[in-house]
Order: C-alpha cells, then structure tokens, then sequence
C-alpha cells in the first residue's frame, strides 16, 4: 500500500516534471532578446516575439489585481472580525461558490456586461481576472487574519484602542505578509487564464498597447491560438510563450507558497 | 482550498460602537456587498443572455443532439455526454491516485519529503490551462494516436471503449489532461482530511496492532469518507468546468460514442470555440444557455461540498 501510493506521489511529480521540461526543450531555442522586443511577425513573416502578449498580460493582470486586493482583503477583514457567524459563514459559503464558477461562465457573463454593445477591451478582460483572484485573495487572507492570535487583538482593546484602529495598526500588519502572499498566489492564476480573455481582449492590434480601453495581446491568448495553427514557427513561438508563462507563474507560485510558510511561523512566533 | 478554517474571536463588545469601528465596518461591509453582488450578477446576466434559447427549445434542450446554425436548431445532449464522459472518466483515474497521494503526505511519506512533494502537487494545478492545452495538442494526442490508441486497438478492440480510428484530437486526450488537473486539486484536500484524523485514533488503532494499511482502511478513511466525497465534488466540478485545455484537445466534433479515441466535444469547449464566432444570435443564446448548465453544475457541487464537509467539522468537534 505505501509503495503503491509512493508510486502515485511520483506520477503526479512525474507529469508535472514531464509538462515542464517537454515546455522547457521546445521553447528554449525560440528564446531570444528579439522574442521580447518584438510584436507578433506579420502574416506568412517569421521572427516577430511577444512584447505586446507580455505588456497586455502585465497591464491587465496589473488592474484585475488593483480591483480585486482592497475589496478581498475587506472581506476578509469584514467576515473575521466584524461579521455576526452566521454572516461571516455565508461570506465564506459565497467566496466557495464563486472560487467554484467556470473561468468560461465568467467570460460569458463579462462579455454580456461590458461588451455588447461597447466593444472588447482589455479593461472588460481585467474585470474577469479580478472576479476570479477576489475569492483567491479573500481566503487566503481570512486564514491568515485568523491565526494572528488573540492576545494582540485583546491587547490592542486594553490599550482603549478602536477595533478598526487594532485591526489597522495590529492585526493588518502583523499579517500583511499573508496578503502579499494572496496576491501573489491570485495574479501568477490569473496571468495564466485564458478563458476569461477569448471573449474580451481577443481581438487586438498587433501593435503594444497600453490604452485599457483597446483590447491587448496577452500571453494566454498567444498560447492559445498559436497552439492551433499548423506552420512549426507559429509552434515553436506558442512554446517560448509557455516558457515564459510558465515560469512566471510557477515563480510565483513557489515563491508565494514559500512566503506563506515564513508569514505562518512569524505569526506564531508573537504568539 | 481549506476544508477547515478556525471560527472568528468573538469579543465582548461595547455597547455603542465607536465612530472608526462603524467606518471600517460599513466599508468592509460593503465589500461583503459587492461580492453578493457579482455572484447575484453572474446569474443574472447569465441567464439573461441565455433567455431566448430557453424559451425557444426549453428543456427540450438537454435531449435533443441537433447543433446546427444552419437550421438554428440547438441542442445539448451529445455535448452533455462529451462532458459527463470525460468528466467522469478523468475522475475514475484522478480519484484513487488523488486519494493515495493525499495518504502519502499526511502517512506515509518520511517527513523531510512531505513539504517539497506537496510543492510539486501543488504546482502541477498552477500550470494553466492553456499549457496543458498546448502540450496535448502537439506531444500527448500525436503519442496517444501513434503509440497507445493502436496498442489497445489491437489487443483490447473488442471493448466499445478502444474500437474506431485512433486519432490525436478525442477523447483520450481531453481525459487525460482532466486527469492532470483533478489529482492536484482531490490530493490536497484529502491530504488536510487525513491530517485532521486525530491522531490518537491512529495511534489507538496502531496499537491494537492494526497495520499501517489496516489504519488507513479501518479508521482514517471511515473517519473522512464525507470530506472525500466533498473533494471528489469539487474535482468534478473543476473537471466539467474546464474549457481551453479541452477544447484544444478533444476535437470539436458532436458525437456520442464510447470511443475514446473518437473525437467529440464538452459544453466548456463549445462555448470556448463558437460564443465569439457565434453565427446566429440564437446560437450565442444557446452557448449562454450550456454556460447555465455549467453554472447550474457548479453551484449543486459546491454547495453540497460545503455542506458535507461542514457537517463533518461539527461531527468530528473541528471548530468551523
């Protein structure tokens, strides 16, 4: 039994190693300073690169992220330390729920709120993304605000502090590592999705933009639609985006994931 | 995902609420507001977009296997099998391996391996979509049609599951890229599931002499049996809901075979490869009406998810 789920253990590493090196061998050689400082080659051209998918991606990552962190940290400190139970438990519920709607539907429902009618634009696109790293950030940052222990709330209270001055200038900072680590955690997922964008920044200038209310290029889309045409340049570049997708996003998952492990032992340590 | 979260300190309060508290709380609470909000929104709108569908086909929509622009005539029953297909397929194989993962972090695993091993199961759902997607367009489909779909066409044909044509797009590919993005997500809850087994049940078990495998079977599994059925939910969910990786995989075709290596579709894929194209406004409505369905899905999943393994924290005395 234990050698069997050894085995499963290894499969999974397996798969991740195999996605990651097969990612890796194939987009290497397409790697080059041009690849970053170019636009998409025009029609039946080769060369080209990816600075317009890498400018669209950081912008509209960038205002999905400005959206979604002050309304999940509020949440998170509304359902922690304001909200009734039964309250806090129905945000909780609700954050699920959401974490759990199909990046597809998303797109769907954005693409009938801000763009029929108005046209594509990376902005709609960012309001996507936000709508998926909300409950992201909103419950990482929840569980960090619970571990901060007790003692220092009750403490901020003794001194005759407000309880939204102990949280501001306690309980918010002793756990703020714990929200850089949400947000980090949310932007590398959101860089990384396509589904929220094919609807509302797929039609674009192959040109940097950097105007919100234009569609934009981004990485995932590249991916996406160069993974599907048949010349081997077009895959070969749909590979060096995955490279440099991947490693952002996998930078970032590893560096969050490591930040959350230090903000969990500092926390512990004050108490 | 965290099955488990401590409940908030209560403290005795004043009587009246200071005037920052109340300024902070009104803030706060109105982001609380805005999440209702978007959640309330999604649906709306959703089920907007998709009102003329549903009163033109009706629930008729979910039997009838016509998807033609042509006629505008729209229905979901051969996209609806392609997903429940792949979904439950790829569950088939996830669940166990899911499950034996979770076994070997919280169990079995010496203890300098638990953290790097949970990293890399952990990392394996932070690839996007996408990737995978690329990946089984151009490395997995050609190797499963090149190598593995003729092998069991040979030996196994006779089994409806491995008759046809093997193909790099079908189904195949589309269940075993769900595979890859379910184990990650059923691992990690069911690894916090067994943590939270007291261990002096395990301990107690052990010392009445039960094996490793006997402890497992006898008491940590009876002990989360709720919590893994929460997890495979969510697993299943995540699976149906999947658009990109799959819709670049499977092949784009209606079909409702037991064929794995024909080529079909999923209601996610569909919306992904037709809504910006949609020829006629009825079929834009008819692809919100699927994203209904996927919401519809979803909510059922996650919410009984919830609840059982809210039951489960009261049962086994974890403060929620």
């Amino acid at each position: 039994m234990e050698l069997l789920a050894s085995i499963a253990a290894l499969c999974a590493i397996a798969m991740l190693l195999l996605v990651i090196g097969t990612v890796a061998q194939r987009g290497a050689p397409a790697l080059s300073v041009g690849f970053f400082t170019n636009v998409d080659a025009a029609f039946l051209q080769t060369g080209g690169g990816i600075e317009n998918a890498i400018v669209g991606t950081l912008i509209m990552t960038g205002i999905a992220t400005a959206m979604a962190v002050p309304v999940g940290v509020l949440l998170a400190i509304f359902s922690t330390e304001f909200a009734p139970p039964p309250v806090a438990a129905a945000v909780r519920m609700t954050l699920n729920v959401l974490a759990g709607v199909p990046t597809i539907v998303i797109g769907v429902f954005v693409y009938g709120l801000l763009v029929v009618g108005r046209g594509q634009s990376s902005f709609a696109a960012a309001v996507a993304l936000a709508i998926i790293m909300l409950p992201l950030i909103a419950r990482s940052t929840e569980e960090v605000l619970l571990l901060v222990p007790s003692t220092l709330r009750e403490g901020g209270m003794a001194l005759g502090a407000t309880r939204a001055r102990t949280v501001l200038t306690v309980i918010l900072p002793t756990a703020f590592g714990g929200v850089i680590t949400a947000t980090i955690v949310a932007v590398a997922r959101a860089a990384g999705e396509t589904a929220p964008i094919i609807f509302t920044s797929s039609i674009f200038a192959n040109a940097v933009v950097t105007d919100p209310s234009q569609p934009m290029a981004s990485l995932p889309y590249t991916i996406f639609t160069k993974s599907e045409l048949p010349s081997a340049s077009d895959q070969q570049q749909a590979w060096a985006a995955a490279l440099v997708l991947i490693s952002f996003v996998l930078l970032g998952s590893i560096i969050g994931r490591l930040l959350s492990i230090r903000t969990r032992r500092q926390i512990e340590q004050t108490r | 995902m965290s099955m488990e979260s401590p409940q908030p300190l209560t403290l005795p309060t004043r009587s009246r609420p200071r005037f920052g508290d109340l300024g902070l709380r009104t803030i706060a609470g109105s982001a609380a507001v805005v999440l209702t909000a978007i959640m309330v929104a999604i649906v709306y709108q959703v089920v907007r977009e998709a009102h003329a569908s549903i009163g033109q086909f009706g629930l008729g929509f979910l039997t009838d296997n016509e998807w033609n622009a042509v006629t505008n005539r729209f229905g979901a029953l051969d996209l609806i099998w392609g997903t429940l297909y792949s979904s439950l397929l790829a569950l088939l194989i996830a669940v166990p391996v899911a499950i034996a993962i979770g076994l070997y972090l919280s169990e079995l695993a010496p203890s300098f391996l638990r953290t790097p091993v949970a990293l890399m199961v952990e990392l394996l759902a932070a690839i996007p979509s996408v990737v995978l997607g690329l990946w089984g367009i151009l490395v997995l489909g050609p190797f499963l049609a090149d190598h593995v779909e003729p092998f069991l066409g040979d030996n196994l044909g006779f089994i409806p599951l491995f008759s046809g044509t093997p193909s790099s797009h079908g189904m195949l590919p589309a269940v075993v890229v769900l595979t890859i993005m379910i184990v990650p997500i059923v691992a990690s809850i069911s690894r916090e599931l067994f943590s939270s087994v007291p261990s002096d049940l395990k301990q107690g078990a052990m010392a009445l002499g039960a094996t490793r495998w006997e402890m497992v079977r006898s008491v940590a599994i009876p002990q989360v049996s709720g919590g893994l059925v929460a997890a495979v939910m969510l697993g299943f969910a995540r699976a149906v809901g999947e658009a990109i990786a799959v819709s670049q995989v499977i092949g784009g075709t209606l079909n409702q075979s037991w064929s794995l290596f024909a080529p079909a579709d999923t209601m996610a894929g569909r919306i992904a490869s037709q809504y910006q194209g949609a020829a006629t406004a009825l079929q834009r409505s008819s692809l919100a009406y699927l994203a209904v369905i996927l919401l519809v899905i979803s909510l059922i999943a996650n919410v009984s998810a919830q609840l059982i393994s809210g039951r489960i924290q009261r049962r086994m005395g974890i403060r929620t």
